[in-house]
């Protein structure tokens, strides 16, 4: 996937959905996303400073305790993302990570996330746990760490600069042969959450896995998201964020647009590429090009956001 | 009394065999081991498996992404399986169990105990 033929088939990614590359920037004004701004190019290393003013940014599946040959060294790359994140001119009000913080849901691997993260200078860091986070036997090394913010349910809300952010867990209640799971208590809870909402009121929902079906054969959707959508559909501006699938995918339909991030630590094929999801292995000199983070701002407040993709290096 | 000694006696004989028949193919050992589910390619292999009651049943990935075994029911769930582990459980009572990958619930299997 190269970013000169993501930018080619710019007006077609408008349309349904598209891969993004590097440094493209889209704007989400009157429920019609376009492009503003190319500004962040691959390779720029002052690509940190030209993001503008985020609200947030989003890190992803930084898999920390992988060391297969897709990346060995995932602290490293992490460390980078961390320092463009720090580099940036004006620091985002708060921080997402959308999950698989760690490989294997081992302790020590979620310590070392954890002082890793202390680093940011942005110090609101807001989680939602991956499947890589939850299969320790008593799935509770991520919630020891991550559940104060959900009382231990893995979803909750709260409001920033106008803006109601919502935080959903897709990877546990699992079915088996089936796409990730929302569940009835936790749309239940939702649907009490948003009641009282002005339309008006930006929305940004985040979950680890896409919460639009991208590819079902490899699970990447989730089976009760209908439901969730019903439930977004009246506001006029919803940006629904994910990882989970290590490259960027995005669809807008209405005023919902749909992103996912990169991975900090390794690239996935695409979709039905393959035996399966897995590590894929980049020569090194492109691996760098194919992690990053996503930078959200607000463009014309309240009613626009922009997002942003920014590579390592 | 006599029966009984004839049993042990094809209960040797059967142990004796399995052991002659494992010492003397090394080489197809690791597939044709009757309680073993590989764990390659997102795929349980075999993706339903008959053992007797009493068999450990060992999961064995060979995947670069770690995988898990998780019970329909609950009766077990292992931790992450990473490259090149492995995770065994016995079954004691006769039955159909049901399992799924919770990382990649796509992978499902099934161990019948007779």
């Amino acid at each position: 996937m190269s970013d000169d033929r993501s930018l080619q088939s710019r007006r077609n990614a408008l349309k349904c959905m598209a891969y993004g590359g590097a440094g493209t920037l889209f704007a989400l004004a009157g429920g019609v996303f376009m492009p503003i701004e190319l500004a962040v190019a691959a390779a720029d290393k002052q690509g940190a400073a030209r993001l503008g003013k985020p609200l947030f940014v989003q890190i992803s599946d930084t898999h920390i305790g992988f060391n297969k040959d897709a990346n060995p060294d995932v602290n490293g790359t992490l460390t980078q993302t961390i320092d463009l994140v720090n580099g940036m001119s004006e620091q985002p009000a708060l921080i997402i990570h959308t999950g698989d913080i760690t490989h294997l849901s081992k302790p020590a691997e979620f310590d070392l996330a954890q002082q890793m993260f202390s680093r940011l200078r942005t110090t609101e860091l807001h989680t939602v746990p991956g499947e890589h986070d939850t299969t320790d036997a008593t799935v509770t090394e991520y919630f020891n760490r991550f559940g104060k913010a959900s009382d231990n349910k893995g979803y909750y809300s709260f409001d920033h600069a106008g803006v109601h952010f919502v935080a959903l867990i897709n990877v546990l209640q699992f079915k088996p042969g089936g796409l990730g799971t929302l569940g009835t208590d936790q749309l239940a809870w939702l649907a009490a959450d948003l009641k009282g909402r002005s339309d008006s009121t930006p929305i940004v929902v985040f979950a680890h896995m896409p919460l639009w079906t991208i590819y079902e054969p490899w699970g990447w959707g989730t089976g009760d998201a209908d439901q969730l959508m019903q439930q977004l559909r009246r506001f006029g501006s919803v940006t629904v964020l994910n990882g989970h699938i290590h490259q960027i995918v995005q669809k807008v339909e209405g005023n919902m647009t749909f992103h996912t991030a990169r991975s900090t630590a390794y690239p996935q094929p695409t979709a039905g590429t393959g035996p399966g999801p897995g590590p894929l292995k980049v020569p090194a000199e492109q691996l760098a090009k194919m992690l990053g983070i996503t930078s959200v701002s607000v463009v014309k407040h309240p009613h626009s956001l922009a997002l942003s993709d920014t590579t390592i290096a | 009394m006599i029966l009984g000694r004839y049993r042990s006696l094809l209960t040797a004989v059967s142990v004796a065999m399995l052991w002659w028949i494992a010492a003397c193919s090394p080489s197809t050992a690791a597939t044709s081991d009757p309680t073993t589910v590989m764990v390659k390619d997102f795929m349980f292999e075999p993706v339903s498996l008959t053992v007797k009651a009493g068999s450990t049943v060992t999961w064995a990935n060979t995947d670069d992404e770690p995988h898990n075994v998780v019970s329909d029911t609950g009766l077990f769930r292992s931790g992450a399986i990473d490259t090149n582990e492995s995770f065994s459980f016995k079954f004691d009572k006769p039955g159909t169990y049901h399992f799924t990958c919770s990382i990649h619930p796509r992978m499902v299997g099934t161990i019948v105990v007779q």
